[in-house]
C-alpha cells in the first residue's frame, strides 16, 4: 500500500469571489479506498473535476502514477487511467449499454467500429468484478442501480486504475447501496484505487480505509478509518456539534384526515390498494417503505394530482372526494414534495416568486401581482427559516438542496397549516440541514400541525414519528406505535411481513 | 377505379416519384445529421433555396454541373457555419437562429441572383443534367423507364441515404454525434468534443441542403426562381421526425412524399372537372400530417435536441 497513484498537490479554484478549493492536497495509494467527506458546497465536486480535467486549477497540479496531468483535459485524464462516476450520469437512456460504453473509445476516423470485441472486453469486465449487465439492453430501460453499474462499468472499459465515485449512493435504495459498496470493496482488493465523495457517516465508516474532511473549500482534517468515530467526523464536517432534535411526547388531537380502503388505479395497475390510515393532529405518521412503493402515488393524491378510484378520503370529518390542488392549498394542506427540483421549485424563477406561487391571490393587488409583498414573504421565510445562499431576487436554482429545502418548507409552515405533507424531505440532504428540516417538523408537531413523513430512511422515521405505517407493494400495514419498535420489526414491515401484530390506534 | 390503377402502373410515375424525392432526400439527411448531433436546423428552406440560386449561377457562369453542386455544397455549409457560431458557441434558441438562417438565406440568394442576372421576360437557362444511360438496366421493360433514367444525383442521393444510415449506426464517429444528440456531457466525460462534433454534423448537414435545393436549378428544372422550393425544407423536417432519425427511413419517408405528390398530379388529370385541383395539392401534405402522427408517437427523439450545450453545466 505504498506506491502512490494519484497525487493532488496544493490545489486553488475559485469561482469569482468563492473560493471553491483553497491549497488542498490529496495522495491515494494503489488498492486504497479514500472518503472524501464534507457537505454539500465544501468543494468535494470541484476537487474531483479539476483531477477529471472539467475545470482548470488557479494553481497546484494534478499527477497520475507520477506522471503529470496536463489541466483541462478529460482525454488526458481518462488515458493516464482516471475514471469518474458523476453522480448525475453521464449517460445517454436512448443508446445500448454497449453503445454508452464504447462511445468514444475509438478512433472516430475508422471505418467500421469493432463492436464483437468491444462486447467481449465488456463482458469480461463485468464478470471479473461481479457487475452484471446486459450489453444490448436499452439504457432507459435499466433501473436506477443498474445505470450507475454502467457508469462503472464504462470507466473500467477504459482502464482506469483510478475511480473517482460522486455520491455513489445518493440515488441508490439501501439494498443497492450494500451492492455497491461490496463491489468497491473488491475492485480495490483487486488493486483498483478509489475515492469516493460522500456526506453520509455510516457509508465512510463502512467503506473507506482513509478520510478527507472537506469544509468550505479547504481541508479540515484526514483520518484513518480506525482511528476516528462518526461523531468527531460529524463534527468536522459540519465545523460544530450536531445534534439530531428529539421528539418530545405529547397527546395528539382530533383526526384531521382519515383515508379509508382508498385504492388508486393509473396505466391499468393498482397503485395503492385499499390504504387505511388516520392522521390526528399534533402527531406524526411515518409511512416508511422501499421507494417504488406506491409512496408517490399516496403524496400525490394527498396534493390533489391523482384521483381516487375507489374508497373515501375524510378530511376535518368531512368527505372531500378527489382533492384537486387548489382544494389542497386552500384547506391548508403543506406538501413537501420527494423531488424538490422537479415538483417543489422553478428553478430559472427568483426566490420571493417561487414562495409565494401557490398563494397568487393573496399577493394581488388589481389583477397585479404585488411584488413588494412578495418580496417581504420571502424576506419572512428567508430569515425564519435560515435560508442561505440567496436574496429574495435571486434565482432559486443556485440555492443548495438543503436551503431550497428550507425555503419550501418555511414557504408551507410559515402560514401554519393544519396538514403537512413531507415526501422524504431530507433526501440528499446533508448532516446540517437534516437537522434544521428534522427540527422544523418537530416544532409544526409542537404547533398543532398533523404531519404525514413519507420516507425510506429508518433513522429518520424513528426518530420524528409517533405512529407508522409500511407501504409494500401499494399497500399500507397496520400502524404500530414507534414506542414499540425496533430497526429490525420495521425493516420486516418494509419488506411486506407485518403479520396481524399492530397497536390498535 | 382503373383508372388509379393505370396512374399506379404507369412507368412516368415511378419517375416522377425519383425525381421529385431526390432534392428531398438530400436536404431530410442534412437536417438529419444535424438533429442526430442535437441541433435543429430550421435553416433548411433558405439554405435551400441559396444552394438552389448559387449552383445555378456557377453553372450559368460556366461552371460544369458538379462544379455546381460543389459550389451549391459549400453554399449550404457557410450558412451551417452561421448557424453553428449562433446555436453551438452562442447558445441561442436553435428555432429561432433557424428561422432566422432561412429568412437571410432566401432573401440573400435573391438579392444576389438579381445583382448577376439582368431581370428578362424568360428566365435564363442551362443545360441540366441528363437522365444516365444504364446499359442493360435502363433498357429493361417497365423497370427500366421507372426506375433507371434518372440524373446522377438522384444515385448519389440514394447511395448517401445508406451510406449515412451506416455511418451513424455502425461507425465510431456515429456513435459520437448520437451520444451529443442524447447527452452532450457523456460525451465530454467519455472524451470527446461536442461542440467540434455539433460543429461538423451542422456544417456537414447544411451543405446536404444546398445541394438538395441546387438539384431543383440543375437536374429537375433549368432555371431559378426565389421561390423554387415551395416549403420542400419545411417538409423535410416533418420527414425527419417521421423517419424516427434514421436515414433508411428517410429515404423511404421522401419516396413516400414523393408518391403522394406525383399521384396527385396525374390524379388531377384524370378527375379534373369533378374535385377542384386544389384539393388534389393538399394530399401530399395532409398524408404526411397522418403518416408523422402514427409515427412520431413512437419516435425517440434525442434527448439533447434544442438543448444548448455549455462546458462545466449541468
Amino acid at each position: 500500500m505504498t506506491d502512490t497513484v494519484l497525487d493532488i498537490k496544493n490545489v486553488s479554484k475559485s469561482f469569482g469571489d468563492n473560493l471553491a478549493n483553497d491549497d488542498i492536497s490529496l495522495s491515494l495509494a494503489k488498492g486504497e479506498i479514500v472518503a472524501l467527506l464534507g457537505e454539500n458546497g465544501a468543494g468535494k465536486t470541484t476537487l474531483m473535476s479539476i483531477l477529471f480535467g472539467h475545470y482548470v486549477p488557479d494553481t497546484g497540479s494534478v499527477s497520475v502514477m507520477g506522471q503529470a496531468l496536463p489541466a483541462g483535459k478529460p482525454r488526458a485524464a481518462i488515458s493516464a487511467g482516471v475514471g469518474m462516476v458523476h453522480q448525475h450520469f453521464s449517460l445517454a437512456p436512448n443508446l445500448t449499454v454497449l453503445e454508452n460504453v464504447m462511445t468514444g473509445t475509438e478512433s472516430l476516423w475508422s471505418i467500421g467500429s469493432n463492436v464483437s470485441a468491444g462486447r467481449k472486453k465488456l463482458l469480461d469486465i463485468s464478470q471479473r468484478f461481479g457487475l452484471k449487465v446486459d450489453p444490448d439492453a436499452r439504457l432507459g430501460d435499466l433501473s436506477v442501480g443498474e445505470q450507475q453499474r454502467v457508469e462503472i462499468l464504462k470507466a473500467l472499459y477504459n482502464d482506469a486504475r483510478i475511480l473517482v465515485l460522486d455520491e455513489p449512493t445518493a440515488v441508490l435504495t439501501k439494498l443497492e447501496a450494500e451492492t455497491l459498496f461490496s463491489t468497491l470493496k473488491d475492485m480495490a482488493r483487486q488493486g483498483l484505487s478509489l475515492i469516493f465523495i460522500s456526506h453520509k457517516l455510516d457509508e465512510v465508516m463502512a467503506t473507506a480505509d482513509r478520510i478527507v474532511v472537506l469544509r468550505g473549500g479547504r481541508q479540515v482534517a484526514e483520518r484513518k478509518v480506525g482511528e476516528t468515530s462518526k461523531a468527531e467526523l460529524a463534527e468536522l464536517m459540519v465545523g460544530r456539534k450536531v445534534t439530531r432534535p428529539v421528539r418530545e411526547a405529547s397527546t395528539p388531537g382530533e383526526i384531521v384526515l382519515e383515508a379509508a380502503g382508498i385504492t388508486v388505479r393509473s396505466g391499468g395497475v393498482d397503485r395503492l390498494k385499499s390504504v387505511d390510515f388516520r392522521l390526528r393532529a399534533g402527531e406524526v405518521l411515518g409511512i416508511i417503505g422501499v421507494s417504488g412503493n406506491g409512496q408517490a402515488v399516496l403524496a400525490q393524491l394527498l396534493s390533489g394530482t391523482i384521483g381516487r378510484s375507489a374508497g373515501d378520503l375524510v378530511l376535518f370529518g368531512k368527505g372531500v372526494g378527489d382533492l384537486t390542488v387548489a382544494d389542497a392549498v386552500s384547506c391548508g394542506i403543506g406538501r413537501i414534495p420527494e423531488d424538490r427540483n422537479r415538483d417543489g421549485v422553478i428553478g430559472e424563477m427568483a426566490i420571493w416568486e417561487n414562495a409565494v406561487l401557490e398563494r397568487l391571490p393573496e399577493f394581488s393587488k388589481a389583477g397585479l401581482v404585488d411584488r413588494k409583498a412578495g418580496i417581504a414573504f420571502a424576506t419572512r421565510i428567508i430569515e425564519g427559516f435560515d435560508v442561505r445562499g440567496g436574496s429574495p431576487t435571486s434565482r432559486i436554482r443556485l440555492l443548495s438542496g438543503g436551503n431550497m429545502q428550507k425555503l419550501i418548507l418555511g414557504r408551507n409552515l410559515i402560514e401554519r397549516p393544519k396538514i403537512l405533507l413531507a415526501a422524504q424531505p431530507a433526501r440528499g440532504l446533508d448532516e446540517g440541514a437534516v437537522a434544521a428540516v428534522h427540527e422544523r417538523i418537530l416544532e409544526a408537531r409542537k404547533a398543532g400541525t398533523a404531519v404525514l413523513l413519507i420516507s425510506e430512511d429508518l433513522d429518520e422515521v424513528m426518530a420524528l414519528a409517533d405512529r407508522i405505517q409500511a407501504i409494500v407493494g401499494g399497500r399500507l400495514s397496520p400502524s404500530v406505535n414507534a414506542e414499540h419498535v425496533d430497526a429490525q420489526r420495521l425493516g420486516l414491515m418494509m419488506a411486506g411481513e407485518w403479520g396481524g401484530a399492530s397497536d390498535a390506534v | 377505379m382503373s383508372a388509379l390503377f393505370d396512374i399506379l402502373a404507369s412507368a412516368g410515375l415511378w419517375a416522377a416519384v425519383l425525381r421529385i424525392a431526390t432534392p428531398l432526400i438530400l436536404a431530410t439527411l442534412g437536417a438529419l445529421i444535424s438533429e442526430r448531433a442535437g441541433v435543429l436546423n430550421l435553416g433548411i428552406e433558405g439554405i435551400m433555396t441559396f444552394g438552389a440560386m448559387v449552383g445555378w449561377l456557377a453553372v450559368y457562369n460556366g461552371a460544369d454541373l458538379w462544379t455546381g453542386l460543389l459550389v451549391a455544397a459549400l453554399g449550404g455549409a457557410m450558412f451551417g457555419l452561421l448557424h453553428s457560431v449562433l446555436t453551438v458557441t452562442l447558445g441561442l434558441s436553435q428555432h429561432v437562429s433557424g428561422l432566422g438562417v432561412t429568412l437571410f438565406a432566401s432573401s440573400f440568394a435573391y438579392y444576389v441572383f438579381r445583382l448577376m442576372v439582368p431581370v428578362a421576360g424568360t428566365p435564363p437557362t442551362i443545360t441540366p443534367f441528363q437522365p444516365l444511360d444504364i446499359p442493360g438496366l435502363s433498357d429493361l421493360p417497365f423497370f427500366g423507364p421507372a426506375f433507371f433514367t434518372q440524373t446522377a444525383p438522384t444515385y448519389l442521393a440514394i447511395g448517401l441515404a445508406i451510406a449515412l444510415a451506416y455511418l451513424i449506426a455502425r461507425t465510431p464517429v456515429g456513435l459520437a454525434i448520437r451520444m451529443t444528440g442524447e447527452n452532450p456531457h457523456a460525451a465530454e466525460a467519455q472524451g470527446l468534443n461536442p461542440m467540434a462534433i455539433r460543429y461538423g454534423a451542422v456544417i456537414f448537414g447544411s451543405a446536404l441542403m444546398g445541394v438538395g435545393g441546387a438539384f431543383l436549378t440543375l437536374s429537375a428544372f433549368n432555371s431559378f426562381f426565389p421561390t423554387m422550393v415551395q416549403g420542400r425544407g419545411w417538409i423535410c423536417i416533418a420527414l425527419v421526425v417521421f423517419a424516427s432519425w434514421k436515414p433508411e427511413r428517410a429515404l423511404l419517408g421522401a419516396i413516400l412524399f414523393a408518391l403522394f405528390d406525383a399521384f396527385q398530379l396525374r390524379l388531377q388529370t384524370v378527375l379534373s372537372g369533378v374535385v377542384p385541383y386544389q384539393i388534389f395539392l393538399m394530399i401530399p401534405y395532409l398524408l404526411s400530417i397522418v403518416a408523422l402522427a402514427v409515427m412520431a408517437r413512437r419516435a425517440r427523439v434525442p434527448q439533447a435536441l434544442m438543448q444548448p450545450y455549455r462546458r462545466g453545466e449541468r
